[in-house]
């Protein structure tokens, strides 16, 4: 596809997606509190979007995943909640 | 429009979703063992799971003159509890002649987790020692790069395994490629949220579609589509892709994997 088409396919879409991100980074700092190693997480990985690479899908999921290769001893829980903890110790 | 939904968990969807996908071109649908969203309180609950998969739930897609086959197994969310998942692994052979099975899955890893890996291993195994096909499941979220290069660690320290005869599922952006490269099949799933959307899936297939990928919708007990294959196809149509392009992946892939074994067979 050209950009021109991608930009008439996908762009309101897209349009519609940063808005809404904006409007979650707003209601962040409208609320009170502390914040958990998920909105550090999160804001690593928008400093990834104004790469000039076409790779930034991959760049993001990397900079939420858990980076380590060694099996863990015991699981935590079931569930994953979208961001690695120990990028914030680290 | 035909298409295959390679990965449904039927037992918790309703017989009005096999009607909706059957009118929406479903040609078979294959239905991996899972987590029933709370664990069971002893091999019995897998008896009797695995009585419905290979019993119940064909009778049901039968009704809508749809194939259903399943894979079978204990899968890595109740794999912590390796008694358990011992017991499990021990029923499996004796439903393994059952006509609708495929063979082993989904298996795979959750929290990665070391008691996760012997389980997985030992299911490696098990296929291994009956040539089954299997069906892998990746972790979720954070979770998932991890657990891909663990999983590609298990198969690939087993030198009786085939890749050819492997599809790891629920692949993203970073992950596609490990697999890919590693000779394995490698599954795009479409879910909201936690996976991936129809056009960062059509966006992979550009990318890597030349190889041996499938799309599926996992429609299960959670927030799912059963029709988002179908609607992956729209999105196709969309970009321009030919009818011949998206047959290939929606219906001669997921075809060409599965056919690998004999049963399996389309009206
Ligand atoms: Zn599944």
């Amino acid at each position: 596809m050209t950009r021109q088409e991608v930009l008439d396919l996908y762009f309101m879409d897209a349009r519609s997606k940063l808005i809404d991100l904006a409007a979650f980074l707003d209601r962040i700092e409208r609320a009170t509190g502390e914040a958990d190693f998920r909105f550090e997480a999160f804001k690593r990985a928008l400093d990834l979007l104004s790469a000039e690479n076409a790779s930034k899908a991959r760049g993001v999921l990397m900079s939420l995943s858990d980076p380590t290769i060694e099996p863990i001893a015991k699981a935590p829980g079931k569930g994953a909640c979208g961001a690695w903890p120990g990028a914030s110790v680290h | 429009m035909r298409y295959i939904e390679p990965h449904g968990h039927m037992v918790s969807r309703t017989t009005d979703d096999y009607e909706k996908m059957v009118l929406a071109g479903c040609a078979a649908v294959c239905e991996p063992a899972f987590w029933a969203g709370f664990d069971r309180s002893g091999v019995e609950g897998f008896y009797d799971y695995f009585c419905q998969l290979t019993d119940y739930e064909p009778k049901r897609a039968a009704r809508f003159g749809l194939p259903h086959y399943c894979w079978l197994c204990i899968n890595p969310k109740e794999s912590e509890d390796v008694l358990l998942a011992a017991g499990v692994l021990e029923i499996i052979p004796q439903f393994m002649d059952r006509p609708n099975v495929l063979g082993i899955g989904e298996i795979g890893l959750n929290k990665n987790t070391r008691n996760e890996i012997q389980i997985l291993e030992r299911h490696i195994d098990l296929a291994a020692r009956h040539d089954q096909l299997i069906l892998v499941h990746t972790p979720h979220l954070e979770d998932k790069f991890k657990g891909t290069r663990l999983i590609l660690d298990a198969l690939q320290a087993d030198k009786r395994i085939n890749p050819g005869r492997v599809i790891i599922d629920h692949c993203e952006e970073h992950t596609i490629e490990m697999v890919l490269d590693a000779g394995f099949w490698a599954g795009i799933t479409l879910y909201p949220e936690s996976k991936t959307t129809p056009a960062r899936a059509v966006d992979m297939y550009e990318l890597y579609g030349q190889q041996n990928i499938w799309l599926n919708s996992a429609c299960d007990w959670g927030k799912s589509d059963p029709l988002a294959v179908p609607k992956t196809a729209l999105e196709m149509r969309r970009r321009g892709h030919s009818t011949e392009t998206i047959d290939k992946l929606i219906f001669q892939n997921p075809a060409r994997f599965m056919s690998q074994n004999p049963r399996f067979q389309l009206k």
